[in-house]
């Protein structure tokens, strides 16, 4: 960890550096919430709890900050809270000015953090980003000459200190006297009880008449002087009421000393009633502060924290990835010693070990769903990744004047921790080249007929053991001419008459760019062959598809050690399938003269209003015929109707097996992809089952 | 730090191989590119696939793809049955199980033993071959192939490796 | 052992309290909100109410005037942690029922010592 430049490190001997990996994780949470709330808010309408939300996400870090020590962090964030506090009571309205200004500020607190966790040296300048936020919270807005001190309006609210009231609220000392009997002037308090809007009222005497037989209040109210005094009149006559507007010295709650200790009590503790009988007879109140937790903040850093906290929020828990990892290994070596057992007792004679080898056999179906089970720990949503590119965009579509909409689809699909990570930048690269690239200027995109505001759609989905990650936008695509130009250009061979699929190929070339300049924002297009080769190095495939005009897509395909699906066994002749149950909409058996046969080799069947074509599942994927009094003994076949991208199709099986459950395994990592195949599964008695890929069966059926 | 490596150097370091037999001949391979030996169990079909790549098998937990060289070398009368022995090897990163007839020993061979392959017929492409070995006694002295299991099972022919890999590992 | 209910949406806050208490003897039981708060309450009576202001679900203010509708806690001492000492805090704290009030940043010093005041 880094020099720590704060205060308060050590308290009493209390070492609070112990809280601080929490305090910079859970402020990075915040920050980030913050930005996605500012990001998310519709500034001419914001609602109550959206405001309520941004103003605790400062408040929460400035408290943290200034309780461990953290100045600068505490300094800024109490401007941003007094800002946000004015806002969310409605004192100010939300301006797009102020939420520009609040992500700034957002991205200064990182800053600052960041410093404070030793990964950087930087300071972050924060003088004119603390004038404009005061300036904000004043009331001005920013352009304005005014200089910070200047109050465009009679608010205290302008970064004094002075507690902020609701706006014309007013503290005024009231005495009452002189009177024979106190009491009367209680019938005051009463006043304030029946009317709701008129404010609060609190002795300040004790309830006692002073020494000249006065009674004294303090009283906060919006109502002018003229109304109190015809209110009180009933109780008090006119002339023994006295109001004025409280000294500064006199707070209305009675221990001003304990004020400045920082501390208080409404009521006077002595008078509390003792507490429960305690069950252990120990003084609490003597022990002695404890001594300082050294060897514990000593190995604290370093990627080795693993202190797990219970966030007792929600039902997560914070475990470090090398504890993750551990368990996996582990889990793993629990896996070979199975297989060894499993292999131990193979030619062990059934019936004279039967417990032994069911045990055995229920020992490698539960060591194989822990192995899924810790593995799936690791499994992060997308929109871990997806969350980022909001902001990308705004700050893009700034920088590059155009007007952009960010959609996304399937951020709750899950990835791997590990490839998570590293599809980062890749991912990063593709959509500012569609921003930039892509996406064309206001004018050329209305000039194109197209809306003006241009689309980056970023989408995510399990295909089989895979993932697929797409980048799509509508803007104008690939341009032919201009890559075989560049091409011609750069000395590869080309010809005219390739295929788009083939010129779309020669982006992937090194140093590639038809760019007409170079932004800062995408560079030289020097990117798609690194992206590429990082993808490749995660295992995975990049493809590009683009309509001239229309618009680009470029689809990324990841394996998945883990993904889960719902899934239909089917028996193929003496085989088991897998078909995703998602894609199966109904089944029966198949009755005689139900199938009718079309031209030459081509079979449909009639379902309701649909004429579907019938593909034999067996004759699809060779599977063996079932020897002749096999056949005789199996039951009638069933057709299954299976649908994909909208097309249907009917299936014949053997044997519907049942639903379950199915983890998916990659098939591509020992092997290559087999046609019409998505991926395996094991079954429960440990065999390997092919899961179909039901959209390339239909798309070939259907063509 | 492959054995195969140290051997081509001619360094005078002994290697370890496991031999098997396919056919009338014996075979000897880097032992370091033998994960384990597994009896033939519970194999899944996949369609398309040559007849010799006999399917998949799960390997606690992961998908491997089983060949028979048996099968692929046309080799006379093939069982599988409880003798059946499959060699689960770990090229690069990838697994994958050859079916052979038998294995036999793990072997020490000094470079002394080794000798060039001359251009001689056997089962195998002499692009797999990397030399002969002397193994046995005097009196019985044995042949043994030496082959580049990793360049076998890795060519297009073999059809497990993603096209472009292959191409690059041929 | 006494013990004692850390209210607080900030969780390296609540560690504190938690550690700093604990530390002294006392048992610590936590919530990250009022209404998680109100509900533990409920489940196990606590000697002391440590709560902030500002907190998703139910604020500190009203998780007060909660808990002084049961009657387990109409005598409980309870102390709102604020990050001012202003006087409408301190009068909608008051009047909500509060005991008293502990301004942020606190050191544990100080938090040992407030707390030392209302349990004995």
């Amino acid at each position: 960890m880094g020099e720590v430049t704060n205060q308060g490190l050590q308290q009493d001997g209390f070492d609070l550096t112990q809280f601080y990996a929490v305090f910079f994780e859970e402020a990075g949470e915040n920050l980030a919430n913050m930005e996605a709330l500012l990001l998310e808010i519709d500034v001419g309408q914001a609602s109550d709890e959206e405001l309520n939300a941004v103003f605790r996400v400062a408040h929460s870090i400035k408290g943290g900050a200034a309780t461990f020590g953290f100045s600068d962090v505490t300094t800024l964030t109490h401007e941003l809270e007094t800002l946000l506090d004015r806002v969310r009571r409605h004192e100010l309205s939300l301006t797009s000015e102020m939420v520009d200004v609040l992500l700034e500020a957002g991205d200064v607190v990182r800053a600052q953090l960041a410093r404070h966790q030793g990964s950087t040296d930087q300071v972050p300048e924060t003088g004119d980003l603390i004038r404009r936020i005061k300036l904000l919270a004043s009331g001005a807005t920013l352009g304005a000459t005014a200089a910070p001190s200047a109050t465009a309006r009679g608010s205290a609210a302008a970064g004094t200190p002075a507690p902020a009231l609701p706006e014309g609220t007013r503290r005024l000392a009231v005495r009452i006297g002189p009177l024979q009997d106190g009491a009367v002037a209680d019938s005051l308090a009463e006043l304030f009880r029946d009317i709701p809007s008129l404010g609060a009222i609190e002795p300040t005497d004790g309830g006692k008449l002073d020494a000249q037989g006065f009674r004294s209040f303090a009283v906060t109210t919006q109502s002018p002087d003229a109304e109190l005094i015809e209110l009180f009149s009933f109780h008090v006559a006119r002339e023994q009421i006295r109001i004025e507007a409280p000294a500064p010295a006199t707070p209305a709650a009675p221990q001003s000393a304990e004020d400045a200790a920082g501390f208080g009590f409404f009521v006077d503790p002595a008078t509390l009633p003792a507490a429960r009988p305690a069950v252990a007879a120990a003084p609490v109140a003597e022990v002695a502060p404890p001594t300082p937790a050294g060897p514990k903040t000593a190995e604290r850093r370093g990627g080795g924290d693993d202190r797990r906290v219970a966030n007792l929020d929600s039902n997560t828990l914070r475990v470090s990835v090398e504890r993750v990892d551990q368990l996996i290994n582990m889990v793993g070596e629990l896996v070979i010693t199975q297989a060894m057992l499993t292999q131990q007792v193979k030619d062990l004679d059934p019936a004279q070990f039967r417990s032994l080898l069911s045990g055995v056999t229920d020992l490698e179906r539960n060591t194989r769903h822990l192995q899924e089970a810790v593995m799936s720990i690791r499994m992060i949503p997308m929109s871990f990744v997806f969350n980022r590119f909001p902001r990308l965009i705004r700050d893009l579509a700034a920088k590059l004047d155009k007007k952009i909409e960010l959609k996304m689809v399937g951020e709750a699909t899950e990835l791997d921790k590990g490839l998570i990570e590293k599809i980062i930048d890749p991912l990063t690269h593709l959509v500012r080249n569609s921003a930039d690239h892509g996406l064309e200027t206001s004018e050329k995109r209305l000039a194109a007929g197209k809306p003006e505001t241009g689309t980056i759609t970023l989408s995510a989905a399990h295909q089989g053991g895979s993932i697929l990650i797409e980048v799509r936008d509508d803007g104008q695509g690939l341009r032919r001419d201009r890559i075989l130009d560049k091409a011609r250009e750069r000395g590869l061979a080309v010809r005219d008459d390739m295929t788009d699929p083939e010129v779309w190929a020669l982006i992937w070339e090194a140093g590639f760019s038809t760019a007409d300049t170079v932004s800062d924002v995408s560079g030289r297009g020097v990117g798609m062959d690194v992206v590429r080769r990082n993808i490749a190095a995660l295992g995975g495939t990049v493809d590009l598809e683009s309509t001239e005009g229309k618009g680009t897509r470029v689809c990324v395909r990841l394996p998945l050690t883990l993904a889960i699906m719902d899934g239909m066994s089917i028996g193929v002749g003496e085989e088991t399938y897998i078909l995703p149950l998602a894609s199966v909409i109904e089944s029966f058996q198949v009755e005689p003269g139900m199938i009718q046969t079309v031209g030459s080799n081509g079979r449909v069947v009639q379902v309701r209003d649909e004429y579907m074509p019938v593909l034999s599942l067996a004759d699809e994927f060779g599977v063996p015929r079932l020897a002749a009094e096999d056949a005789s003994k199996a039951g009638p076949q069933i057709l299954v109707i299976i649908e994909a991208d909208g097309k249907r199709l009917a299936a014949i099986v053997d044997e519907l097996l049942g639903q379950h459950q199915v983890v998916v395994k990659n098939l591509e990592s020992n092997y290559r992809r087999v046609r019409d195949i998505s991926g395996a599964t094991i079954l429960g008695d440990g065999r390997v089952a092919l899961i179909i890929d039901v959209s390339s069966l239909v798309k070939r059926s259907r063509h | 730090m492959g054995m195969m490596e140290q051997m081509t150097q001619e360094i005078a370091k002994p290697s370890e191989c496991l031999t098997f037999r396919l056919g009338n001949e014996e075979y000897g391979i880097d032992i370091l590119k033998v994960q384990e030996i597994r009896g033939y169990d519970a194999v899944t079909r996949i369609s398309g696939a040559p007849e010799f790549l006999k399917g998949v098998i799960n390997l606690r937990g992961v998908i491997v793809p089983i060949v028979d060289l048996r099968l692929k070398f046309q080799l006379g009368e093939i069982k599988y049955d409880e003798f059946t022995v499959v060699i689960i090897l770990n090229i690069r990163g990838r697994i994958a199980g050859a079916v052979v007839d038998s294995v036999s020993d793990v072997l020490e061979l000094s470079p002394e033993q080794v000798r060039p392959a001359p251009e001689f017929h056997c089962l195998l492409d002499a692009a797999y071959i990397t030399g002969l070995g002397t193994v046995g006694t005097e009196e019985r002295p044995r042949m043994l192939i030496l082959l580049d299991i990793e360049k076998l099972m890795a060519s297009p022919e073999m059809g497990i490796a993603h096209e472009d890999e292959a191409l690059s590992m041929a | 052992m006494r013990s004692i209910l850390a209210v607080d949406d900030s969780a390296s806050m609540r560690q504190m309290v938690a550690f700093t208490l604990k530390a002294a003897g006392y048992k610590v039981i936590e919530a990250a909100d009022g209404q998680e708060a109100l509900d533990k309450a409920r489940a196990e009576t606590v000697d002391l109410v440590l709560t902030d202001q500002n907190m998703p679900r139910m604020d500190g203010i009203t998780l007060v005037q909660n808990l002084r509708g049961l009657a387990a806690y109409a005598a409980t001492p309870i102390l709102i942690l604020t990050t001012e000492s202003s006087t409408e805090m301190k009068s909608k704290g008051k009047a909500a029922g509060a005991t008293g009030w502990l301004v942020k940043p606190f050191d544990p010093g100080k938090l040992l010592d407030v707390v030392r005041k209302v349990i004995r």
